[in-house]
């Protein structure tokens, strides 16, 4: 059979018609799982918050578990779906391997999403999202979480195959772009994920059954944790590509230095997944050489890399406003950048909120000493919202707001919305988080119905300062909320009641030009910095990160006085 | 449509660096990918556990 391609006039882009169905398809699931998810955060938010508190326990929990898994898996991996499938078919011009195969694993998520979430609202399995044994969930719960799984894996090996035949069919010179280097990443990682999940959640199902007498916890949290926090590395992975090609969309950008990206993401594929480790660090059964490995030695490697991408995406942006002529100061490049774009706008904000945010964060929670004085606190979630909302679903939302109307042909619909819209969600994220993480520090419990522990055997009050904490929380989670709500309407309202735009191209089965090889970056002929203001912003970042990392070790001083 | 960009023939001869090869096979990548976490987090971290000594 004969495969179908269209070129994009607006973009360039080339679209496999199978390809382009399946963007289309997981895309939009993704969305609407955004929306119920956002939902249920609010819900979560509102409980959270003291003076509002608006939950039953029971309902609480149950609403907390279905807003993580939600969230945290299945908004995110039907939108990775996509951002693979475009990664691989679309970007090296090429035809999808086995559309069919790719079709089966969007019904198995899809179906296994259903499952748990059915689960979920029959009231019986409000485990969270990490579901730690011998806390019992229905056998469905399980069950549907290694559906959506394998459906998932459908997916990682659709796009290993599209590379294959890519390289096969000579669709592309050279290595494979920048941005399809950094969804193989994804890939990978996906893949020893869902293979960690396997491991554990196959055995956790039959525990549910009744086929094994016993799951060791100590065994459960080590391997779920090789699924649970890797599942966010993919998601790092997956945004950083995006942001390398929303520099190339909006600016031209390109790489400052292929080779330091590459290796750059050479290092998450063998370092990144270890962080892991960093839920285990109170954990007396692992010894003190296995968590400091796989939390110091082997996470700053992956930390590092993210620095390199933090420093090389908005150092090339720089350079190309720079050789458009921006060249005033240090930041003219960065002033005259399109903030109005939501393209743009969502793009830097995920950047610089993932980096002062949720990398900062991260690496503190990773050192085993300071870890002590916020594990398990609210701070937890005020870490990982900023690497995961601020920084993949932001990133995430700019790259829609280009390719669903490539995709739909279609305007978008409140272009003022969109606007300010990432202002919105990015502002309100950043605050609520930045408050989760001070309540966090004075003590505050995560995944707790009641700070106040009303009617508990023991009492404990928590000051005036932790209270404030928490309800400004929940103020800015409300904008948050409405941020998100901003982007579904705005993407909705695209797909079904956006401007037609006059795009004449047709499918034909005439066979894409071949991608060449990208040009190589300019050489820095001077004797200054090619990016000066990137570099500034860079000092600045680090600056920040010593000061906020010996103020935790303060804190622990504080916590046991050494007199 | 882009065109190829026209390309000098010795740049093209070029040998491969090492690490440019490694870059550019995936299946060896998901290799390394998987083999890392699974031996230095999942295997270590498992034999730790395991080898607790059982409480009398």
């Amino acid at each position: 059979m004969s495969e179908l391609f269209r070129t994009c006039p607006r973009s360039g882009l080339v679209f496999h018609k199978a390809a382009e169905s399946l963007i289309k398809f997981n895309a939009v699931t993704a969305v609407v799982f955004l929306a119920v998810g956002g939902v249920l955060g609010l819900l979560v938010v509102m409980t959270r918050w003291p003076a509002v508190h608006l939950l039953s326990a029971d309902l609480f929990y149950q609403v907390l578990t279905g807003h993580g898994i939600i969230m945290l898996l299945v908004w995110i991996i039907f939108f990775e779906m996509a951002v693979l499938y475009f990664c691989s078919s679309t970007l090296l011009r090429c035809r999808l391997a086995t559309p069919r195969f790719a079709w089966l694993g969007y019904v198995l998520m899809l179906g296994g999403a259903a499952i748990t979430g059915v689960a979920i609202l029959q009231g019986g399995s409000s485990v969270m999202m990490t579901s730690y044994v011998p806390m019992p969930a229905a056998p469905h719960f399980y069950l549907g979480l290694i559906l959506f799984a394998v459906g998932a894996l459908i997916g990682c090996f659709v796009f290993l195959g599209t590379l294959v035949v890519a390289k096969n069919e000579r669709t592309y010179e050279g290595s494979i772009p920048l941005v399809t280097f950094g969804a193989l990443t994804a890939c990978i990682i996906a893949i020893f994920t869902i293979a960690s999940g396997a491991i554990i959640l196959i055995p956790t199902f039959l525990w549910s059954v009744g086929y094994i007498s016993n799951i060791d916890p100590l065994m459960y949290r080590v391997i779920w944790w090789a699924m649970g926090h890797s599942s966010q590395q993919i998601n790092v992975a997956a945004h950083v590509s995006v942001w390398y090609a929303i520099a190339a969309i909006v600016f031209g950008a390109r790489p400052m230095s292929e080779r330091v990206s590459r290796g750059a993401f050479l290092l998450y594929i063998l370092f990144l997944q270890l962080a892991s480790a960093h839920h285990i660090l109170v954990d007396p059964g692992v010894g003190t050489e296995w968590k400091i490995f796989n939390t110091s030695y082997a996470m700053y490697l992956a930390v590092l890399a993210s620095m390199v991408h933090g420093l090389t995406v908005p150092g090339s942006i720089e350079v190309a406003q720079r050789e458009k002529g921006y060249t005033n100061g240090m930041f003219e490049w960065l002033r005259k950048a399109p903030w109005g774009n939501p393209v743009f706008s969502g793009m830097f904000i995920s950047l610089v909120g993932f980096g002062f945010l949720g990398g900062i964060t991260g690496v503190v929670m990773g050192t085993e000493q300071i870890n002590l004085i916020i594990h398990n606190t609210i701070y937890v979630p005020g870490h990982f919202h900023p690497t995961v909302v601020l920084g993949t679903t932001l990133a995430f939302m700019a790259l829609c707001y280009f390719l669903v109307p490539v995709l739909f042909r279609r305007e978008l619909f409140l272009p003022g919305l969109a606007k300010w819209q990432t202002y919105l969600f990015g502002g309100g994220t950043a605050l609520m988080s930045l408050f989760m993480m001070g309540a966090g520090t004075l003590g505050v419990a995560r995944r707790h119905w009641d700070m106040a522990f009303s009617g508990a055997p023991f009492s404990f009050e928590f000051g005036g300062a932790a209270y404030m904490m928490m309800g400004l929380t929940g103020i800015f989670g409300v904008i948050s909320v409405i941020g998100g709500a901003a982007f579904v309407i705005v993407i909705v309202g695209t797909i079904l009641l956006g401007k037609k735009i006059e795009d004449k191209s047709e499918y034909s089965t005439a066979r894409p030009a071949v991608l060449p090889m990208a040009p190589p970056a300019p050489a820095n002929t001077g004797t200054g910095f090619i990016a000066p203001g990137t570099f500034a912003l860079a000092v600045v970042f680090l600056a920040t990160f010593v000061v906020y990392y010996f103020l935790n070790w303060m804190y622990l001083s504080s916590v046991w006085p050494m007199k | 449509m882009a065109e190829p960009v026209q390309r000098n023939t010795n740049e093209q001869e070029q040998p491969v660096p090492v690490l440019q090869q490694i870059l550019d096979n995936p299946f060896l990548l998901l290799f390394l990918g998987v083999v890392m976490p699974t031996v230095f987090y999942i295997l270590w971290g498992v034999m730790e556990i395991v080898t607790i000594p059982m409480a009398n």
